[in-house]
């Protein structure tokens, strides 16, 4: 079992059933202190980070105490010297999600933040370099959101044929 | 009078216009950010003592003195379309930035519209150098919400594959690495011994490569008879050519030349980054997933993690050729280790009725028909499953909301996260030795923008 940092509040901190990874629930104001307390714990490494839409699933299981909102960010942990793992959500708001970058915790997260903006529209506060990354830079939307439809724009080679 | 719509030499503008990608390139020193400065240089600690002053990096040379130049996204060496936006002082590399996307299709979207059933077609395309591991990554991610135990001899079967296909995926490594150095007869020879084990692959998937083999539950089919002996000559041949590539390319002055000792990289920058696989490994710190946190079955099989001293281009090298004969190892004690019974679970949630019992029941004909059109449902949750693959960690976190279809489904990309260590591995070195780094850290793009 993983110790608490101080930090972590009580009520945030479940163990996953599928996993037996710990998921904390921090507030945006705890987040980036959170993740500094766990990498001066000894988590060196941050493996993932990514986004979340959940406009389509707002009924999904949170402990008590923390507020569903639309965005919610997922970080992934990684010890090496314990071999553990720990998971981090963090709700970050319905119509401008916005969250602070762990940037300066982790310089490898620069790229997973600029695809979570890209594909979201999550904004990271202090990001050296919000632009998109894997979209064309002036296109419109997140694609990952889930009021983005998919087939909107029509793909050239479906189109039929012309009478012969 | 220059007309406004020709691309003519005076108008550099219309020349650059049509591949720009705008804010993502590189842009002038002083239209840049200086955290964004750093990073382009390379400067990623934040550990004491290390931390750099963006006005104190001592660039040399003035701005109007230096060149940005395009590399890729059509250069044969960044293995596919990556585009690397280097600015040059002469052939020394001053910054870099990686500008990527160019084979983004929205994998993960569409993930989002694909039933569990129809999901490993999907992520096989990802990574298409090594797809075994990337249904297995997936596979294992829906298992651990439904919670259903995978049948011993699927366990070994998935092994024996993941490592063949990391053999698979180093030889198309030494072969493309070969060939950016100029050792085309490496090219050659890395693809002839990988066509032995794409041969396998299609007699026992019935594809050469995105074979959807390995699928929630199991795998697709069993191993077809006579498997071992095809796996033994598989495992001698290659086993005895990897001296041939040592003849060929170790010890070579050429080729060492171009990598002892250029690009190091040391262990906190690699962790500072987030790299994983060969990467890591190289600047000795021991993680490997197989051993470190163990799947499958791979704490039952006797093997040894291969680690570098120096994290230059020549350990990662060393890393790979070594891992192969590693991987071989492996699949040597799955042939004798393989156990018999099922090769895929016998959950009916999971699996189709053999076809036998469809032509002789209504109800393994319904079901066969549900499971097919419908798919499955995944109960409520969130989970995260990583495995190793040859580029590095391996991960599918996946929420599902209980319907047949996964909620969201995100790929943790070994090769998206690996590209951030290019411009600090690329300071300060040549242009030539810039390709020797996009080699060895060895990115799929197919992976990177998915």
């Amino acid at each position: 079992m993983i110790a608490l940092p101080p930090l972590a509040p009580p009520g945030v901190l479940t163990s996953d059933g599928h996993d037996a990874a710990i998921c904390c629930f921090p507030t945006k104001q705890q987040y980036v202190a959170l993740v500094d307390a766990f990498k001066n714990d000894g988590f060196e490494m941050c493996v993932d980070l990514c986004g979340v839409d959940y406009l389509e699933f707002p009924t999904r299981q949170l402990p008590s105490g923390v507020t569903p909102t639309r965005f919610e960010v997922v970080v992934n942990l990684l010890s090496l010297s314990r071999r553990e793992r720990v998971r981090i959500r963090v709700q970050a708001g319905d119509d401008e999600p916005e969250v602070d970058t762990l940037f300066d915790v982790y310089p490898g997260t620069e790229a997973l933040e600029r695809e979570a903006f890209d594909m979201f529209g999550v904004l990271f506060t202090n990001h050296p370099d919000l632009t998109r990354i894997l979209m064309p830079e002036e296109w419109e939307g997140h694609p990952l959101r889930k009021d983005y439809g998919s087939g909107r724009i029509p793909v050239q080679f479906k189109q039929t044929p012309g009478p012969r | 009078m220059i007309d406004d719509t020709v691309r003519v030499a005076e108008r550099i503008d219309l020349l650059t216009a049509e591949t720009s990608e705008g804010e993502q390139g590189l842009q002038s020193r002083a239209s840049t950010s200086s955290g964004q400065l750093r990073r382009e240089v390379g400067a990623v600690l934040r550990l004491d003592g290390k931390t750099l002053d963006p006005s104190s990096i001592d660039y040399e040379v003035r701005d109007d003195e230096t060149m940005i130049i395009n590399m890729g996204p059509a250069h044969p060496s960044t293995h596919g379309v990556l585009r690397l936006m280097l600015e040059l002082d002469g052939e020394f590399v001053l910054r870099t930035k990686p500008v990527v996307g160019y084979l983004h299709t929205g994998m993960e979207k569409t993930g989002e519209e694909l039933s569990y059933v129809q999901g490993g077609t999907n992520v096989t395309r990802m990574d298409y150098l090594s797809p075994v591991i990337n249904e297995l990554s997936y596979s294992m991610a829906v298992e651990k919400l439904l919670g259903i135990e995978v049948p011993e001899r699927a366990v070994w079967i998935r092994m024996l594959m993941s490592e063949l296909n990391r053999v698979c995926s180093h030889l198309v490594w030494m072969a493309t690495n070969g060939m950016d150095l100029g050792a085309s007869s490496m090219m050659i020879y890395g693809l002839r011994e990988r066509e032995l084990i794409l041969a396998f692959f299609e007699k026992t998937a019935g594809l050469r490569m995105n074979l959807n083999y390995v699928r929630p539950g199991g795998v697709a089919a069993d191993l077809a008879d006579g498997w071992q002996d095809d796996v033994t000559v598989i495992c001698d041949t290659i086993h005895d050519r990897t001296f041939d590539y040592d003849q060929l390319l170790t010890g070579q002055p050429l080729f060492r030349q171009r990598m002892v000792g250029v690009a190091p990289i040391t262990a906190e920058e690699a962790l500072a980054l987030g790299l994983t696989g060969p990467l890591l490994r190289s600047t000795g710190v021991p993680w490997d997933l197989r051993r470190t946190m163990p799947y499958l079955a791979y704490d039952q099989v006797d093997f040894d993690v291969i680690v570098g001293t120096y994290g230059d281009n020549f350990d990662r090298y060393a890393i790979r050729l070594n891992e192969i004969r590693e991987s071989i190892r492996i699949v040597r004690q799955c042939i004798e280790k393989m156990p018999s019974g099922d090769y895929r679970s016998q959950d009916p949630k999971v699996t189709p009725p053999p076809r036998a019992r469809i032509g002789e029941s209504m109800e393994a004909l319904i079901h066969h028909f549900k499971l097919f059109t419908e798919g499955f449902q995944v109960p409520e949750g969130e989970v995260y499953s990583a495995v190793e693959s040859p580029r590095g960690e391996l991960g599918c976190y996946l929420v599902a909301d209980g319907g047949a279809k996964p909620y969201r489904i995100h790929v943790r990309a070994p090769s998206f996260v690996n590209l951030q260590a290019i411009p600090l591995l690329m300071r300060g070195g040549t242009v030539s030795d810039a390709i020797t780094v996009i080699s060895t850290v060895d990115p799929v793009m197919g992976e990177v923008d998915r």
